[in-house]
């Protein structure tokens, strides 16, 4: 999804929502920041996928802990609870629901499903985190660089934006992954039986296939923000350019940044999902969204909870936040409307 | 106009020549044997010693990338080493220009391969984009001419939700609930259009057609949602408006002419995407496209085919990006090119 958010013109436009005419006497100034977060709050599907957003959060952070707790098992196996006649099934309906397991055990292991469920969003969540905010930063910074400087640094920048986003990225992240990963596995300390190395690999190529979109879109905006007359202040006044690139210039961007946030979290989460199947990414014991995905897909017709509730969480996750992402954008720019 | 196209296509010729580049080197001069690769599993020192000659690895990697670029122009023959090929001539393979490279494990070009492959890969893209294309402008134009209405808000909920599910999991869902359990459709074979005719064609196009149709389509219905809402507030359109048109003409004629300019440029782009084979969806139904392809030369190590599919993928996006910017020149005579 394309960003087009600019919230540059927000603070001279008078606030659409403001009090009536006649009673100026209760007119209060208010910041720009305070009224995007004033309308934010006023559209109700925002606040929805926002408290979603929180929530999710949460228990991503809280999982850990509550492993450690005991509270979560994800790795015991069960296997008492699974019949050996069918295949591995779980006993009981409904993929072995009971109180001990409120969504069933896996097959063939009996690990506790919601356990690795809440386990794996930990991890996904890390890996879109991490490889959205490397993209961000080098995309943005890049991005600045590219705008502001101009000449040729802008157009070397700009050819490689082009060249890295001709490449094939699923292509290229699969063929990739074997070199890949080994040497993730040389540099990295715990070798080839630790989750790290892959999941470095998938955040480092997923931000390699990343930044050049979110550079494209922070050099337009920058190109905008530069021929203002505070920049010019700023140069004439004999700023450095460090100053004037992070100090004068990045807070302008603040908003299409936080968009573009919001909207690439979602599409890495997914992009994590389509890698385990593909199998690149983490491997079981490590749950992670898209590998208890991929390892439900052989029991879709015999344990269709266990098939469904991985694909369900990633699809209310990718939702809540694109929906953010639409609620900040028309919440920063008054202009746009629904 | 002819300069101008000239001129692009001279910066694409260079572009695809700088992906060679970073591509040889991104698969060469890592610190991973590519011959361990190419030779497969089981594999010997002298198997390995032979291989790495007949590809031409023993090579530095600049002499590898001329000698492959010399091949795309000229054509070579395999195996590339002379002394092999002086050794047992009935063996050689000729690659005509222009030559993608030579599969080990396959024992046949990238070319063929490739021509075997990409008849799959068109007629899932053609099939998945009447279908979204179709539905995606469809429902766009009734979610915006029925704006915020319970239909809009069902309309852009449904395609958002859709759109969030991963992509395999819709298609494993086609095919594993709807086409094996329930069996509301056959399970779909691919046919070719030439042996079994275009009705058969067409149905063992469905599934995979609609799993990806489905992925695309949420982000056409916003755009054309969008396009047509911003059209409609147009003075023109209040102009044939207060002239007494019907609102179906002013609608189809008038307001959608305007709005679908832009989806030109998207559409090219996914499509071009998508030619080069959709790993996940081939993938799942089994389909021997290009991204099936794609996905099994990774599976095997087969490195030849990787390169030449990266760069036959990346040939496909950048003639896109040409012909998409000269088309939108065309329609929209607003655009100036130079």
């Amino acid at each position: 999804m394309t960003t087009t958010a600019s919230n540059l013109e927000s603070e001279q436009l008078p606030d659409p929502t403001g009090a009536p005419e006649g009673d100026l006497s209760k007119l209060k100034g208010q910041s720009p920041t305070r009224l995007a977060i004033g309308r934010f709050r006023r559209d109700k599907l925002s606040m929805v996928s926002f408290v979603v957003v929180v929530l999710y959060i949460s228990a991503a952070i809280a999982a850990p802990f509550l492993v450690k707790a005991g509270v979560l098992d994800p790795t015991t196996f069960h296997q008492d609870l699974t019949d050996p006649n069918t295949g591995g099934l779980p006993i009981g309906r409904l993929g072995g629901i009971s109180w001990d397991h409120p969504l069933g055990v896996e097959p063939q292991t009996g690990r506790d499903v919601l356990s690795r469920i809440w386990y794996g969003l930990t991890f996904s969540l890390a890996i879109a985190l991490s490889a959205t905010l490397i993209a961000i930063v080098v995309g943005a910074v890049l991005g600045i660089i590219a705008g502001f400087t101009g000449g040729w640094v802008d157009a070397i920048i700009g050819r490689s934006i082009d060249l890295t986003l001709s490449f094939p990225s699923t292509l290229m992240l699969l063929a990739l992954s074997s070199m890949g990963i080994q040497l993730m596995a040389d540099i990295l300390p715990g070798g080839f039986a630790d989750p790290l190395p892959n999941a470095t690999y998938v955040v480092f190529v997923l931000a390699l296939f990343g930044w050049p979109g979110i550079a494209r879109i922070i050099r337009g905006q920058v190109l905008s923000v530069r021929e203002r007359e505070f920049v010019d202040a700023a140069v004439l006044l004999g700023a450095s350019r460090r100053r004037i690139y992070f100090k004068e210039i990045l807070p302008n961007l603040w908003a299409p940044l936080l968009v573009t946030f919001t909207l690439t979290m979602p599409a890495y989460i997914s992009a994590e999902a389509a890698l385990s199947y593909l199998g690149v990414g983490i491997h079981p014991p490590t749950p992670t969204l898209g590998n208890i995905l991929k390892s439900s897909i052989n029991y879709s017709s015999a344990d269709f909870i266990f098939f469904f509730m991985p694909a369900f969480l990633i699809m209310i996750i990718v939702v809540s936040f694109n929906l953010l992402g639409d609620g900040i954008r028309d919440a920063l720019d008054p202009k746009t409307a629904r | 106009m002819l300069a101008y196209v000239i001129r692009r296509c001279f910066v694409g010729v260079i572009m695809l020549i700088v992906m060679s580049l970073v591509t040889f080197v991104l698969f060469f001069a890592s610190p991973v044997d590519p011959a361990r690769y190419a030779c497969g599993k089981n594999c010997s020192p002298e198997l390995r010693e032979q291989t790495r000659k007949s590809l031409g690895y023993d090579k530095p990697v600049v002499v590898q990338w001329t000698n492959f670029l010399k091949g795309v122009v000229q054509g070579r023959d395999y195996p590339d080493d002379p002394e092999l090929r002086a050794a047992a001539p009935e063996l050689v393979t000729h690659c005509p220009a222009p030559c993608f490279g030579y599969s080990v494990v396959n024992t046949k070009t990238v070319n063929e391969l490739m021509k075997e492959a990409f008849p799959v890969s068109l007629s899932i893209s053609i099939a998945a984009l009447v279908l979204w294309l179709f539905f995606g402008v469809l429902f766009g134009v009734i979610a915006a001419v029925r704006r915020g209405t319970l239909i809009d808000r069902g309309i852009v909920a449904v395609s958002l939700v859709l759109y969030a599910f991963p992509a395999f999991f819709i298609g494993l869902f086609l095919l594993k609930f709807i086409a094996i359990k329930w069996q509301w459709v056959e399970v779909p074979v691919y046919s070719p259009i030439a042996e079994a005719g275009v009705g058969a064609w067409m149905t063992s196009l469905l599934l995979p057609a609609v799993t990806l149709a489905v992925l695309y389509m949420a982000g056409y219905v916003r755009m054309t949602r969008a396009f047509v809402l911003e059209s409609m507030s147009e003075d023109y359109v209040r102009t044939a408006r207060a002239k007494g048109l019907k609102s179906g003409r002013v609608l189809f004629k008038h307001s959608m002419r305007a709005a679908l300019t832009p989806l030109v440029t998207l559409v090219g782009l996914d499509f071009a995407g998508l030619m080069g084979g959709a790993i996940i969806t081939e993938t799942v139904f089994n389909y021997n496209g290009l991204g099936k392809l794609a996905f099994d030369a990774n599976t095997t190590n087969d490195l030849p085919t990787i390169i030449g599919l990266v760069l036959l993928l990346g040939t496909f996006v950048i003639v896109a990006n040409i012909i998409v910017d000269v088309l939108y020149a065309v329609i929209d005579p607003r655009v100036r090119v130079g």
